[in-house]
């Protein structure tokens, strides 16, 4: 080896502490990286192929009835390929094992099993037999959640009689991979599944036989989508179509590719913060071992070692240290990943979501960290070998002190000498501190925006199932009903108090704008549905005109007082313009109300209800379940304490897993960099401390005037942490502004504090580290040499 | 003997006039900054170093002595005036012609010795010898100055006289045409100072190389060919040693 090589060896040995600090954090940047990008490309390329080989459809409709003759029509529309009709249908169904009752959405599929759209991929069992009336397919997931079995039984309400569903397969469907009702934003896969049933079974106990109810349309490439879509509309108009939608608004579809889009967002952003560091820490480090190497360069020099081979020999340094961070960071970013692969495959069913690991992946994530350590090593080996050999040489000229602000202030009486050393330092090197500081800073963002997903998530559910929804009950009836069948509702047993409630599909149009959405008419006085502002206080229904939520307000264009066109779906189809009568602040979804008079009078239709809202009485919710699996009237229930239960178990603990890794990644950021900045403190002023504890200092004043500049920068830094982690938390709290749901800008005190606790406890483990070495300072040696 | 396959190789003549010109430097001046202040370390400088002789540069602190070997060995730059090592013109060369005029022909010794602290004797040996284009083996370098039985120490484990004999060896054991020693004794006592400088003398009897040692210490002058002194920038007297005497009878 080299004898250069045997130095680097040999400095790479003495300075592992600090080497080890940083190779954490790029690990750290480089884990991140490996662990969302490989997730992302994974999901991606999974959805693909699935979308791909089980012919997930392009257009997706649904409609009231229309007959099996209209396809020819559709079929003619230029750029259709296939079609694909169906009857479409939820009903209660009585899961074994379960008191509440569970919705399930029964969808035919063809008797014989022959190729077509959102084809059946079955894990389990088998297709069911033609003619067999009683045959079903359920999803797997749903299947998973009840425990379900081939061979086991179900009971179902169907077209108002009682059915026995014989479970012969387990499925899964590219309609399906995120598996919800269409009006949650959360799976509660024990509470909500898809079956697949005959078509003539279904079609005959909804009578549909010889009709459909839903479509489905793949497209010839190059078709534009949006002339199908108004074709098709324009053609099933009269059947009661409730207006067709493309797979970007097909709501598994939209929620998996918005996690793909999130995934690919976050595995750039976040690492590129964490390998920014690394580089800067390198950067740090780098210039400082030069300058105390300054002599060691000169002599190097002096014996004619070229620039190049210094240079190089300081570069070899910094890819010593990143390659071990590349390789504790790529093998961490694999565990992790595939950690993470589990929780996506809770939400989003594939037949296989295989986690996969492209070794273009790998040579990335290496790549990147050692770019990132040339950039901060750049600036510092330049230095390097821009020192003339004589310069170097020479000791380095007394630094340039000079009063402080604060002395020039006439303050100085205030400070001590030991205090003005720590300020006169601080104030020699602004940049030096600046960027220790905005270290320190970064990783009290980097907790605080930990904070704040938890926060944010908290409060989106606090706001949802607390203050918006307050019922313990929602049911929807399978068709609309006379408002009379509130009293019957309220009647039932354990139910203390209903409110009806009237959902009715409309379009929403605003200049070229234009938005579908169910407009929900509910009673002024409603104490069971609560709408609220962006400050959670309520709002009044008007009694004439539109509330909107300020999302759709957006995605519409409108501001109140503007007038909608309103082309109402279902029914007589009335057009109608409203309008804005105000706006609401809801986190989830977007939606639109009106009192239900007022609704009922758009639709010219007498009192009339879709569904209500329920309070009731804890101790009788077995009687009332039971009642409402065998009510014919009811096509769903939806429960919000089940709703809120559920949200915990699933998506709060993958949320948890992800903001503890975010925190463990902070800790070793504030760690790397507050132990980095003191522990060169104390190799560069190795000297004036030993001097001033020959002079009579003690060993905690001069531990004082080492950690005392770098507890000031701490300090100063922990307030522009907290104000830059509010910021990026701010910036994520825009990007997650979907029509799905958006993220609130909640950080508790809690989360402030906990940011600065581990930064202080961080702060206060590295200098304890670095005092300990202090105090082993050997006055002697370190007097005998020159600097 | 080993040095006699070196190209420069060549015995003492013990009559430096009468050798060709090493280092020719004319009207040389240098300013630098240190810190805030302009420093004028050397004021028109004229000299002449011949092959093989022993010159002793002497003069007190900031008199430029230090200044005027970092010119020679090509570490600094002149602000004006000529240089010449060999009738080649240096006084204008890039750094990178620097570097391989340092690499080929000058050894240096430094007051604090200058060593690696992570590297062993024979590594820091190691480290010049691996770039020379024909060395000494380390060992070798390292037994010519006495220490072939502290090979594998590190500088910590070294004495000050024996880490200054390590920074010798790793001057000498590339074969440098020029030896320049800055005060290579202004950190070691007594007896010590001594034995370096017979380390010193010996390596320009046995090999014949031009070395010149930077000193304020007139006692060492006693053993030099020529001893040119220095006051201000300035060279005030050059004399003719005409009684050289060997290290071990110096006296200061």
């Amino acid at each position: 080896m080299p004898a250069l090589d045997r130095k680097l060896f040999r400095d790479l040995l003495h300075l592992w502490g600090q080497g080890l600090a940083i190779a954490l954090v790029v690990a750290c940047g480089i884990a991140i990286f490996v662990a969302m990008q490989t997730n992302y490309q994974s999901l991606q390329l999974s959805q693909i192929n699935y979308y791909d080989q089980y012919r997930f459809a392009q257009v997706f409709g649904q409609l009231k009835r229309a007959p099996e003759s209209v396809v020819t029509q559709i079929q003619a529309i230029p750029g259709v390929a296939q079609v694909q009709t169906r009857v479409v249908v939820d009903v209660i169904l009585d899961v074994p094992g379960r008191q509440e009752p569970v919705t399930g959405r029964l969808i035919s599929i063809p008797e014989q099993q022959t190729p077509m759209l959102n084809e059946l991929y079955i894990r389990q069992g088998r297709y069911i037999e033609p003619g067999a009336s009683d045959e079903v397919l359920v999803s797997e997931v749903f299947a998973n959640a009840n425990h379900l079995q081939l061979g086991d039984r179900l009971g179902a309400v169907i077209n108002g009689r009682w059915q026995s569903l014989h479970i012969v397969g387990i499925a899964l469907s590219p309609e399906y991979v995120y598996e919800i009702r269409g009006s949650d934003i959360f799976p509660d896969n024990q509470r909500f599944g898809v079956l697949w049933m005959g078509r003539k079974a279904l079609g005959t106990a909804f009578n549909l036989d010889g009709a459909f109810n839903d479509i489905s349309l793949s497209l010839l490439p190059q078709t534009d989508t949006a002339e199908v879509i108004f074709r098709l509309d324009k053609l099933l108009e009269p059947y009661g179509a409730l207006g067709a939608y493309d797979r970007e608004d097909q709501i598994s579809n939209r929620f998996l590719s918005d996690e793909i889009i999130q995934l690919r967002t976050h595995g750039t952003v976040i690492p590129a913060i964490f390998l920014g560091i690394g580089a800067f820490l390198l950067n740090i480090v780098l210039t400082r071992l030069i300058g105390t190497q300054r002599d060691q360069i000169a002599v190097l020099k002096a014996f004619g070692y070229s620039n190049w081979a210094i240079g190089e020999h300081f570069l070899k340094f910094v890819l010593a240290i990143v390659a071990l961070g590349a390789v504790l960071g790529t093998l961490t970013g694999l565990w992790l990943g595939a950690a993470l692969t589990k929780v996506y495959a809770n939400f989003y069913h594939f037949p296989v979501l295989r986690y996969e690991v492209s070794p273009a992946m790998v040579t990335g994530a290496i790549l990147i960290s050692g770019g990132a350590a040339i950039l901060g090593a750049f600036g510092a080996v330049r230095r390097a070998i821009s020192l003339p050999p004589a310069e170097a040489m020479r000791p380095e000229p007394p630094a340039h002190f000079r009063q402080t602000l604060i002395e020039r202030w006439g303050l100085q009486r205030w400070l001590s000498p030991v205090g003005r050393i720590i300020l006169r330092n601080l104030e020699r090197k602004p940049i030096q501190s600046m960027f220790s500081m905005l270290g320190i800073s970064l990783a009290v963002a980097l907790l605080v925006m930990g904070g704040f997903s938890q926060d944010a998530m908290q409060y989106l559910m606090d706001s949802q199932f607390h203050t918006v929804q307050r019922d313990d009950v929602t049911i929807v009836f399978n068709e609309p009903r006379p408002a009379r069948t509130r009293d019957e509702v309220t009647h039932l047993p354990g139910v203390l108090y209903a409110e009806p409630f009237r959902v009715v599909a409309a379009r929403l149009r605003f200049e070229h704008r234009s938005h579908k959405i169910g407009i929900m008419g509910i009673k002024p006085d409603t104490e069971l549905r609560q709408l609220v502002d962006r400050h959670l206080k309520p709002v009044n229904l008007p009694l004439d005109g539109l509330l909107l939520s300020s999302k759709l307000a957006d995605i519409l264009g409108v501001q109140p007082g503007d007038r909608l066109t309103v082309e109402v779906l279902e029914g007589s189809r009335p057009t109608r313009t409203i309008p804005v009568a105000g706006l609401v602040d809801e986190l989830i979804g977007v939606s639109a109300y009106m009192d239900l008079d007022a609704l009922n009078r758009l639709m010219r239709e007498g009192a009339t209800i879709s569904g209500a809202f329920l309070a009731v009485d804890e101790h009788q919710l077995d009687e009332l379940y039971a009642l409402l699996k065998r009510t014919p009237a009811v096509a769903s229930v939806s429960l919000r304490k089940a709703m809120l239960q559920q949200f915990q178990q699933t998506i709060a603990q993958s949320q948890g897993v992800i903001t503890t890794i975010q925190v463990v990644f902070a800790c070793i950021i504030a760690f790397g960099v507050v132990y980095n900045a003191a522990r060169i403190a104390l190799s560069e002023r190795g000297r004036e401390l030993a001097t001033l504890r020959i002079i009579g200092f003690s060993k905690a004043q001069v531990a004082v005037i080492l950690l005392g500049e770098q507890a000031v920068l701490l300090i100063a830094a922990i307030p522009l942490g907290l104000v830059l982690g509010y910021g990026i938390s701010a910036l994520m709290s825009l990007l997650y502004n979907t029509e799905l749901y958006r993220f609130p800008l909640v950080i508790t005190r809690a989360s402030y504090a906990f940011a600065v606790v581990v930064i202080l406890i961080a702060g206060l483990l590295s200098g304890w580290l670095v005092r300990r070495q202090c105090d082993r300072l050997d006055l002697v040696a370190v007097l005998k040499t020159r600097e | 003997m080993f040095w006699n396959h070196h190209p420069n190789a060549k015995l003492s003549s013990g009559n430096a006039a009468a050798s060709s010109v090493v280092f020719h430097v004319h009207g040389i001046t240098k300013v630098y900054q240190m810190g805030e202040v302009e420093v004028q370390a050397l004021r028109s400088i004229d000299l002449d170093l011949y092959e093989g002789e022993l010159v002793v540069l002497l003069g007190p602190s900031g008199s430029g002595k230090s200044t005027l070997l970092n010119i020679l060995g090509g570490l600094d730059i002149p602000s004006s005036g000529h240089f010449f090592f060999r009738n080649r013109d240096l006084t204008h060369a890039t750094d990178a012609e620097l570097t391989r005029f340092r690499r080929d022909c000058v050894g240096f010794i430094f007051q604090f010795y200058n060593l690696i602290p992570s590297l062993t004797a024979r590594e820091n040996v190691a480290l010049v010898t691996e770039l020379a284009r024909y060395p000494m083996r380390p060992e070798q370098a390292l037994d010519m100055v006495g220490l072939s039985d502290r090979l594998d120490h590190f500088p910590a484990q070294l004495s000050g006289g024996e880490q200054q004999r390590v920074a010798i060896a790793r001057a000498i054991a590339k074969r440098p045409e020029v030896l320049l020693c800055d005060e290579p004794t202004g950190a070691l006592d007594y007896q010590t100072g001594k034995l370096v400088l017979d380390a010193l003398a010996q390596v320009n009897q046995e090999l014949g190389t031009t070395t010149a040692i930077i000193t304020h210490n007139a006692g060492i002058s006693a053993m030099a060919d020529r001893v040119v002194t220095m006051r201000s920038g300035e060279i005030i007297r050059i004399q003719v040693n005409e009684a050289k005497v060997s290290p071990e009878e110096l006296e200061w």
